[in-house]
């Protein structure tokens, strides 16, 4: 009963932010520096032709630096939008609980960046056509990408409900996301090195979205990355919901 | 009903609402008045279960809004302050996404979203998305989404802010209508919508109740409920006032103003229960003065208002 109220609320809100996005000018200028960004740093970047490789993963390597600009973007208006406007207001007085408009908010906006990868077709027939490239792989990487996406989009939201400024939302939800993208890496590490006991060190380097992103994107399917990008979430979704339950004043 | 007990909310070390209890029976029309940040506000969000409050609880129509609070928000039908709408939505599409979470199959949500759209008058704009309408339409959506479900219990923070005289008027009619079966909670600081649609009023400042009453006992309240007030022509005031001090039962009888040969009195009566009305009239007959006009003071909203809340 209460399930099959759930997912009607959940579908609600999820049709609700979609449309919003395609509603608004936002869902078009994002698709098309999305592609620009991405054409570009394969290209001209990656030196695509001139490594004489027919594979994507010159392809592939660019998205976790893309969607670090570009996710907090897609996100930042979820719920500072809603804070601004005073439509929390409206949200949450519905008969549903907040989880359910979380959840909503966040499948759309998954959704959003996953038609987005959609559109990069193009991409694969350039590869087919040049060579013979592994086609189980790339899809693997596709699956990756959008794994990886959905953690960034994770952090997104949270930001996003912690403040009315869509400003300050983008730029924590950047540093954040930079964090996860380099902890497995020097900068961070070496901060860590030295006074930090090395199961700290181990656990902050396993945190890393990139090492867990590298291995799907090699057609290596493990269910630990898996399950690790979807503890993320849920853990990040989680903390969004205590921070719309504790802040739910004007 | 609608069952307020005990409720508080502090906010840091201001106490907004400071324990609070009160109920709104089906069939009555609760104002709920009350100066700039006095806590209309807060308390009908804590009621309607979007702050969750310090203290105390609502339980609206048997449930708890904080213990059994998605059941409870089901009966409610809500107008935030300032009507609140998603800017970039159709006015037919959020009806729709509203009817959907209410919970109605896609043919009575299409029914549904029509007949709302009817009844508040929004058939124009339809089609239009809220950014691009006028303040009182955008009202008149967010009262649209409130009413759509036909609850039982419906909670307006400020319905008519905002409209011009025509769309208040609209909206206290339908408040009007829908007042004998529902139970209605709704703030407001215009004093004369209290007395065109309220059948009972709560005055609350600093987070307290000071009163709560129905809006004539209200008035009877005021320093010059009862009193008579007339205008009266001549110029002679000495003579005037003597005679009208010899009759029985009056008090005192003081000039408010005076211009050119009309001069209007307000005549106090000792005894409230007994009309002198008659009495005025027939002394000053006698007298031979014109009487411009007459009536008896119904009481000031806005003085009693002063008084409870300064």
């Amino acid at each position: 009963m209460r399930t099959a109220e759930s997912i009607t609320n959940i579908k609600a809100i999820f049709k609700r932010e979609l449309s919003g996005y395609f509603g608004s000018p936002i869902a078009y200028v994002f698709i098309i520096i999305f592609l620009l960004l991405l054409g570009f740093f394969t290209f001209n970047i990656g030196m695509f032709f001139e490594n004489n490789i027919a594979d994507l993963k010159g392809f592939f390597d660019w998205h976790p630096w893309v969607f670090m600009f570009l996710i907090p973007a897609v996100a930042m208006r979820l719920w500072s939008e809603d804070r601004r406007l005073g439509t929390i207001e409206l949200i949450l007085t519905l008969p549903m609980t907040v989880m359910e408009a979380i959840l909503g908010k966040f499948f759309a906006a998954w959704c959003f960046i996953g038609i987005c990868l959609l559109l990069t077709f193009p991409m694969i027939f350039t590869v087919l056509y040049l060579g013979d490239p592994d086609l189980g792989a790339s899809a693997c990487a596709y699956v990756g990408s959008f794994m990886l996406a959905g953690a960034f989009l994770s952090v997104g939201i949270m930001t996003s409900s912690m403040t009315r400024s869509q400003v300050i939302s983008f730029i924590l939800s950047v540093v954040i996301c930079l964090f996860f993208i380099l902890a497995g890496y020097p900068p961070v590490l070496d901060v860590l090195y030295g006074w930090a006991p090395i199961w700290l060190v181990n656990l902050v380097s396993e945190l890393s979205f990139l090492n867990h992103f590298y291995s799907i994107e090699r057609g290596v399917v493990d269910i630990r990355d898996f399950l690790y990008y979807f503890s993320v979430m849920i853990f990040f979704l989680f903390v969004t919901g205590v921070i719309i339950q504790n802040r739910r004043t004007s | 009903m609608i069952e307020v007990k005990n409720l508080a909310k502090n906010f840091g070390k201001i106490q907004a609402v400071d324990h609070v209890s009160f109920v709104v029976e089906k069939g009555e029309v609760l104002g709920f008045m009350g100066p700039n940040g006095a806590g209309k506000s807060t308390t009908m969000r804590m009621i309607t279960g979007f702050i969750p409050p310090t203290s105390g609880t609502a339980v609206i129509g048997g449930h708890d809004i904080i213990a059994d609070s998605i059941s409870a928000r089901k009966k409610i039908g809500y107008l935030p302050e300032n009507a609140p709408v998603f800017p970039d939505m159709t006015v037919f599409g959020y009806l729709n996404f509203c009817a959907e979470i209410r919970g109605f199959s896609k043919r009575a949500r299409k029914r549904k979203v029509e007949e709302t759209i009817e009844k508040c008058f929004l058939s124009k704009v339809r089609f239009q998305t809220v950014d691009t309408l006028s303040k009182g339409y955008k009202q008149r959506v967010c009262f649209a989404q409130s009413i759509l479900h036909d609850p039982e219990y419906l909670i307006f923070d400020e319905p008519t802010d905002g409209l011009d005289p025509n769309q208040k008027h609209e909206v206290r009619l339908m408040i009007g209508e829908m007042s004998s079966k529902k139970a209605i909670l709704l703030s407001t600081h215009i004093l004369d919508e209290l007395e065109a649609v309220c059948t009972r009023a709560i005055i609350i400042a600093n987070g307290c109740i000071v009163a709560d009453d129905t809006p004539e006992n209200l008035k009877a309240k005021s320093s010059v409920h009862g009193t008579v007030s007339l205008k009266v022509s001549g110029t002679d005031e000495q003579a005037l006032l003597s005679s009208l001090g010899q009759i029985e039962n009056v008090k005192s009888a003081d000039i408010v103003d005076r211009k050119e040969n009309r001069i209007e009195i307000r005549v106090c009566p000792r005894d409230f229960q007994t009309p002198i009305v008659d009495r005025i009239i027939n002394t000053l007959r006698e007298k031979r003065y014109e009487i411009e006009s007459l009536f008896v003071e119904q009481g000031r909203l806005d003085e009693v208002f002063r008084n409870f809340t300064t």
